[in-house]
């Protein structure tokens, strides 16, 4: 008889409303050697509800509130970076990837300064721009890891919540992702995140009317990409395109990832006595 | 009631051409096929002119001269050069202005004194505002080189024709692109005054294009292959449409779309001033912005002294001869846009509101419609949920400021809201609150070259105005 240590294998679960459900489908697929949910189009509309539920509270925190959370998340990602490693990573990738979310953590409390300001109106009126969260935004992320942090963490430091769909072959570091962010104090249904086939679940994302905004860094193939687009277009979702090559996660991101998923609210009022 | 004595501005200031062509290339054109359509003064349906309808070919003519445009010129200019030029036009646009107004108001149906006194000043002051921009792009918060995006695609609505030109071509131009722009099929007269304005600027030929038709024109010219950039004003339902077309392209869209405005009157109010300004947000232009707003929620307690005070002041709105100073409502723009609000007003009296509106006398000819309001009006009802675009007010009541954004918040659109209350943290408190893109709070209706305009949801995506009014003809 042997002296190894049987280990405990992991069931790799769907993120939804800060808990780790199956899919309601039942269904599961192997990918990266482990046993993976399966989500359903069903799934996909629970994590937009749960994900519009989580606005108010996370668009109504305060800025700084939302920064010590990102913050405290990259915390956390630094405390699990062997986890990540484990799962074949190369290092370099993981410590670009916390670094890139300590980076976006900081700008909860000054992408409103960058983005909006006053207004010089002819005529006696307060007049202020200020960038405001679109809403729920849906997220195809790519399949590399510091490319997932690098369209999640600029979709909520600004107070969206948002619903991932995890690339197909590689949806590990995604729900090790989700466990870091159920263990970072952010609120339940801020982040979601589906793994399972995006080819499945995108369409159904793309077109469901309470999502604002929708993020297609990940969609590789044209066609797919223009079918998701004309979906979107039925509320008018504010749309990220595809990418036409490979993006390069690792150059400066720039405030395009988050001014995507802005809306600028002008607000006038007279002045007098 | 005052009696007023008419004072007509006079029209001898325009000169209107029997006929015009399209504007490409710098000089005006006829269409490939020699189709075209007439243009008339909805206070009168007098005919104005002869309007040519560019085909597909001809849009690919414009397209062709704004690209060689770009490519060859604007895109090689220095900024501060295409500044001058836009300075120029602002100043013969101050110059020209009373002709442009009377222009503006004859063809569009507007009173003059909104013409003279609102849309005019704006349009000199927009091209004023972008002018400077033009060589100052690298400090816009864009990168240290932000680059024009090509050929922009605009399409604009009727109601303030030369008005949404300028909120389209300044900033392009500023920017560095090249435009192709398509005036609405009933407003097409300012336009064609502007492209002789480009030519008095001694505008470089291709910079500015003008084409003018229908809907069919403006499908030909955001479908187009050769364009980089398309920038609409108009209805939702285009507004999708023009979404799922380009879907698939690289093509850069900002969409300025419907809205149902809610002007939310809180009881410490000052109601005068929140009629004043009631009256501003649904009267003004006989309804026909996109911003208006045409929900009003009076909190309950107010709701008697205010609704008695709005009906007294609609009844001393003088609606008539759009060219006449004393005018407040002028003529709806056009026989369907009537048809449109009178069928949707009748399903508000059907579906059971209540209907009001002062005595009126209105012109024989020409299209007209009395201001009116709708009382008991609920959410469920059409008129509280879709974009009439005219003289038409829904009233809804309420009695917290939760309800009250609630009932704001409860509809597709986000293009604006009033707030009115002389408490300054409830304004505040409202303002965070309300998914608008512009809130005027104890105003309505103001708008500024320097000052973001857009929506939030299904009213479109985009600003047009301010330093983000470049974002949209900037490749970044």
């Amino acid at each position: 008889m042997s002296d190894a240590r049987v280990a405990v294998r992991k069931t790799y679960k769907l993120f939804i409303g800060g808990k780790f459900p199956r899919s309601e489908s039942g269904r599961s697929y192997v990918a990266q050697e482990a046993n993976v949910a399966l989500a359903s189009r069903k799934d996909v509309r629970d994590a937009v509800v749960a994900a519009r539920a989580a606005v108010k509270g996370w668009s109504g925190a305060t800025a700084y509130n939302r920064g010590q959370i990102l913050y405290r998340v990259a915390e956390m990602l630094e405390g699990r970076r062997d986890q990540f490693i484990a799962l074949g990573l190369p290092a370099a990738e993981v410590d670009e990837a916390i670094d890139r979310w300590v980076w976006y953590a900081g700008w909860s409390d000054k992408i409103t300064q960058v983005y909006g300001g006053a207004n010089p109106v002819a005529g006696p009126y307060f007049n202020l721009s200020s960038p405001e969260p679109t809403g729920v935004v849906g997220l195809v992320p790519p399949p590399s890891f510091l490319g997932l942090v690098s369209v999640v963490a600029p979709a909520i430091v600004t107070g969206n919540t948002v619903v991932a769909l995890a690339a197909k072959d590689a949806p590990l570091a995604a729900v090790t992702l989700a466990e870091v962010l159920a263990t970072s104090d952010l609120p339940g249904g801020v982040v979601n995140i589906l793994t399972g086939d995006p080819a499945e679940t995108a369409p159904w994302l793309a077109a469901h009317m309470d999502v604002n905004a929708i993020d297609l860094a990940g969609i590789t193939d044209p066609t797919l990409a223009a079918s998701l687009e004309e979906a979107a277009a039925g509320n008018l979702k504010r749309v990220v395109r595809a990418p036409l090559t490979t993006p390069d996660w690792s150059a400066d991101p720039g405030l395009t990832r988050m001014t995507a998923f802005l809306e600028t609210k002008t607000v006038w009022h007279p002045k007098g006595i | 009631m005052f009696e007023y004595a008419p004072a007509p501005e006079s029209r001898a200031v325009v000169d209107i051409n029997p006929s015009y062509g399209l504007f490409i290339d710098g000089a005006f054109v006829d269409p490939a096929d020699g189709a075209s359509f007439k243009t008339i003064n909805p206070a009168s349906e007098e005919v104005l002119s002869e309007i040519a309808e560019a085909g597909p070919a001809d849009v690919d003519r414009a397209v062709a001269a704004a690209r060689a445009a770009y490519d060859k010129v604007w895109s090689r200019m220095p900024g501060r050069d295409r500044a001058k030029y836009l300075y120029r036009i602002a100043r013969i646009i101050q110059e020209r202005g009373r002709e442009l107004a009377v222009l503006e108001s004859l063809d569009n149906g507007k009173p003059i004194r909104e013409s003279r006194d609102v849309d005019i000043p704006l349009v000199a002051a927009h091209f004023f505002y972008y002018a400077g921009w033009a060589d100052k792009l690298a400090h816009a918060g864009f990168g240290p080189a932000p680059k024009p995006l090509g050929v922009a695609a605009q399409v604009i609505p009727w109601n303030f024709p030369l008005l949404m030109l300028a909120w389209k071509i300044a900033p392009a131009l500023a920017a560095g692109n090249t435009v192709v722009l398509k005036p609405a099929e009933t407003t097409p007269l300012t336009a064609l005054l502007f492209a002789e304005i480009c030519q008095q600027a001694d505008l470089p030929p291709g910079v500015v294009n003008i084409v003018t038709g229908a809907g069919e024109t403006g499908r030909a010219l955001v479908e187009h292959d050769g364009v980089d950039k398309i920038a609409f004003t108009g209805s939702t339902e285009v507004g999708k449409a023009i979404a799922r077309a380009v879907a698939g392209s690289r093509k850069k869209v900002t969409l300025e779309l419907g809205g149902k405005a809610a002007n939310v009157i809180f009881e410490d109010a000052p109601i005068d001033q929140a009629v004043e300004g009631i009256v501003n947000g649904i009267f003004f232009n006989q309804g026909h912005v996109c911003c208006a707003g045409s929900r009003l929620l009076v909190q309950e307690s107010v709701y008697e002294p205010v609704l008695a005070s709005l009906k007294r002041r609609m009844a001393r709105l003088r609606v008539g001869d759009p060219l006449d100073k004393n005018t407040d409502i002028g003529a709806i723009n056009s026989a369907a846009q009537l048809e449109r609000i009178r069928a949707l007003s009748d399903i508000g009296g059907e579906e059971g509101a209540e209907r009001w509106s002062p005595p009126c006398e209105l012109p024989d000819n020409g299209f007209w419609f009395a201001p009116t309001i709708f009382t008991g009006v609920t959410q469920a009802h059409r008129i509280a949920r879709e974009e009439i675009f005219g003289p038409v007010l829904s009233v809804l009541t309420f009695r917290t400021p939760a309800e009250a954004v609630e009932k704001a918040n409860n509809t597709p659109y986000g293009l604006s809201a009033g707030v009115w209350t002389d408490k300054g943290s409830r304004i505040l408190w409202m303002a965070d609150r309300l998914r608008a893109g512009v809130v005027w709070a104890n105003t309505f209706n103001k708008f500024d070259p320097s000052s973001p305009f857009g929506g939030y949801k299904e009213s479109g995506y985009g600003r047009e105005g301010g330093r983000h009014g470049l974002e949209a003809y900037l490749d970044v």
